[in-house]
């Protein structure tokens, strides 16, 4: 059987557009509030990546830095977090919903428990930011085991022969980073080049779903929208960070640039 | 687990980078893969290279000013009545700690890997300044990251940061100290690693980084081992060699030649920031409870909570005020070659007005952590021991710190 994962994408490409992937961080800003902001947003995105929030992210930038902080100031634990995608997969038993963060809080929780616990949550997937090829081998297992979907990274850094064993490698997504920089910089290398090497990546296994994400915005999402799924968090986070300051509905608002983000990559 | 003998310490990890099977690694980002591997390869090439080791030791005697001196301390040792307290006056290196060494190497690399910016964290600022000096001598374009708490405090260092034409980096984030200042350094080298060389100011982070900060350091024991020679025409049968512990390096350079000796023979001593004496927080992952976690990509024991998030922490040295430590350090205390203590924040204190007192010493905070503990164990030992005390750095940049908390009294 395909993972929802998998039929998420067949779906978009259906449609003939990419697959819309948003990111927010679970309990950002309270545990209440990102359930509901989830909910909402996911009748646009087609598949949800949900941050467990660490204080010291190695790879994030400000935006989701702040959102990060934010939720474990509010008391976010990584069961809450469970608990969180565990609700939303109670309405939205169809769309995938991937966890994302840092190894340590996977380390702290015990591995197997981590991934028995996502299993019961009916978690799709798993994106661990720093534990990269070929050090994440085992736990990828692991996961592949359980049905998870671990998702491998690869960047512009990422040599010729790595890139062809990590797609290899490979369930059924992969995650390019559109450049050298943290979550939210701004997109400082041209679309064509991003599209150029994100074929090189596709031309290796084309059954694979390669999304692009890092510095993905309302502006930049249309001109790559030849890529199987893009992924946009930190204009999210933002948008929750604004909301907030403004003491406007932040569930309401994040909801509008996920339904224009789509509207520019149908 | 276990040590090796005749084999560095900082070559005694496995393929995966982990001393002992589970400290150290490289938990990178995906795009750090890879300067992190050119690293690698060029650091091994280079560490074999004649021209490269003649150049390395060039610089550490005329730049830096090797070897710094090994003294005894006459007066303390009276006072103390017990083991002879003896210094190795690190502090007396070219600018004032042994941050220069690792600042000195690293500048150099990153010459050798055609790169012309370089980028570091600091804590206490010497390894900032050092690095600052080092990529002006060797004409490099230099970032400091700090955190804005240490910014404050320890002003002096930053002064010296700015005059050497580098930029410092205010970090806001978190606990605004070292922590956040290597998250953000890193974060920097993810987005910058195609131009810009990054220095890791301590034997933490990823593997590679350990092990460069490491080889640099080992000079210090080198020194220290002819200094044996020539003072005791042998080396004595009772040694402590006691250093103070954040990250590890100026710890890892004193003992690296000493670690193969029976720990009977030759004592080696961490002592740790213990943090304010009413206060739970402290510094000291390896001598109060704490479990082994991930922090700037290297697995060690961690000051952290259940559920994995890094805890503050809190030390009036803003050198040792780090939550993790050198997996290097967790290796020699669970094979227990070294022992780890730590000290409070008081008794460092006590420990500075007592050295300044008897001594012509000028040692800093962090030193003054170790100097603490020598002070305690020496009227207890025998009068042929020989207790070794490493004053790696210097007070100037305390001076703010030491004025607010001596007056006080």
């Amino acid at each position: 059987m395909s993972s929802l994962i998998n039929s998420a994408f067949q779906n978009a490409k259906s449609e003939g557009r990419p697959a819309l992937l948003t990111y927010t961080v679970a309990g950002d800003n309270t545990k209440k509030k990102s359930l509901e902001i989830l909910k909402s947003i996911s009748n646009y995105a087609d598949i949800c990546e949900l941050g467990f929030p660490h204080n010291t992210p190695i790879a994030d930038g400000g935006q989701i830095q702040t959102s990060a902080y934010r939720a474990i100031k509010n008391g976010i634990k990584i069961n809450d977090v469970f608990s969180i995608a565990k609700d939303f997969k109670k309405i939205k038993k169809n769309k995938p919903i991937i966890l994302m963060g840092y190894y340590n809080m996977i380390f702290q929780y015990n591995e197997n428990k981590f991934l028995d616990k996502c299993k019961k949550s009916k978690i799709d997937g798993l994106i661990v930011v720093d534990l990269p090829y070929p050090e994440n081998k085992p736990f990828a297992a692991k996961c592949k085991k359980k049905g998870i979907n671990f998702i491998q990274l690869v960047s512009p850094t990422t040599s010729k022969i790595r890139l062809k064993k990590i797609i290899k490698d490979s369930h059924d997504m992969v995650y390019y980073i559109s450049m050298l920089s943290t979550t939210g910089g701004k997109l400082k290398v041209s679309s064509k080049e991003i599209l150029e090497r994100y074929s090189r990546i596709k031309n290796q296994d084309k059954s694979k779903n390669v999304v692009i994400g890092f510095g993905i915005t309302e502006k930049t999402i249309k001109s790559l929208k030849k890529a199987d799924g893009l992924v946009v968090g930190s204009a999210i986070c933002k948008e929750i960070t604004n909301s907030i300051n403004k003491r406007q509905n932040a569930v309401t608002n994040v909801t509008s640039i996920v339904k224009k983000l789509k509207n520019k990559i149908r | 687990m276990k040590l090796k003998r005749g084999i560095p310490l900082i070559d005694q990890h496995d393929q995966h980078g982990f001393w002992g099977g589970k400290f150290g690694g490289s938990f990178i980002p995906e795009t750090l893969k890879k300067p992190v591997e050119d690293l690698t390869n060029k650091f091994k090439k280079l560490r074999k290279d004649k021209k490269f080791l003649e150049k390395r030791d060039y610089y550490f005697k005329n730049y830096i000013g090797t070897p710094t001196s090994f003294v005894k301390l006459d007066n303390l040792t009276k006072q103390l009545g017990g083991a002879q307290i003896w210094a190795k006056v690190v502090s007396e290196a070219n600018g004032g700690a042994h941050k220069i060494y690792n600042a000195t190497v690293h500048a150099l690399i990153c010459k050798a890997m055609g790169k012309k910016y370089i980028v570091g964290d600091t804590g206490a600022g010497y390894a900032g300044k050092m690095l600052s000096m080092a990529a002006k001598k060797f004409g490099l374009k230099c970032k400091i990251f700090m955190g804005a708490k240490d910014i404050k405090r320890q002003k002096p260092n930053c002064d010296a940061i700015r005059k050497n034409g580098a930029e410092i980096i205010p970090v806001y984030s978190g606990s605004q100290t070292l922590v956040d200042a290597v998250s953000e350094c890193m974060r920097y080298w993810v987005s910058n690693c195609d131009n810009t060389h990054m220095c890791v100011g301590s034997t933490v982070g990823p593997n590679i980084f350990v092990k460069i900060c490491g080889w640099s350091t080992a000079q210090i024991s080198r020194e220290l081992k002819l200094q044996f020679k020539s003072e005791f025409k042998r080396i004595p049968n009772k040694i402590k060699l006691v250093n103070c512990v954040g990250g590890g390096s100026s710890a890892y350079g004193f003992w690296s030649e000493f670690i193969d000796y029976d720990k009977k023979k030759i004592e080696l001593i961490g002592v740790e920031a213990g943090g304010p004496k009413k206060s739970k927080l402290h510094a000291a992952p390896l001598s109060r409870k704490t479990k082994i976690g991930i922090l700037h990509g290297a697995a060690s024991y961690v000051c952290q909570n259940k559920e994995g998030q890094i805890n503050e922490t809190e030390s009036i040295s803003a050198g040792l005020d780090y939550p993790g430590v050198s997996p290097m350090h967790c290796f020699l205390r669970d094979t227990k070659r070294a022992r780890y203590t730590y000290a409070t924040d008081e008794e460092a204190l006590n420990a500075y007005q007592m050295v300044t007192k008897y001594e012509n010493l000028n040692p800093s905070l962090e030193p003054s952590h170790a100097f603490a503990e020598a002070i305690k164990i020496a009227p207890k030992l025998s009068k042929d021991t020989i207790i070794v005390v490493n004053s790696c750095g210097d007070a100037k940049k305390d001076r703010d710190i030491l004025k607010e908390r001596l007056s006080k009294k």
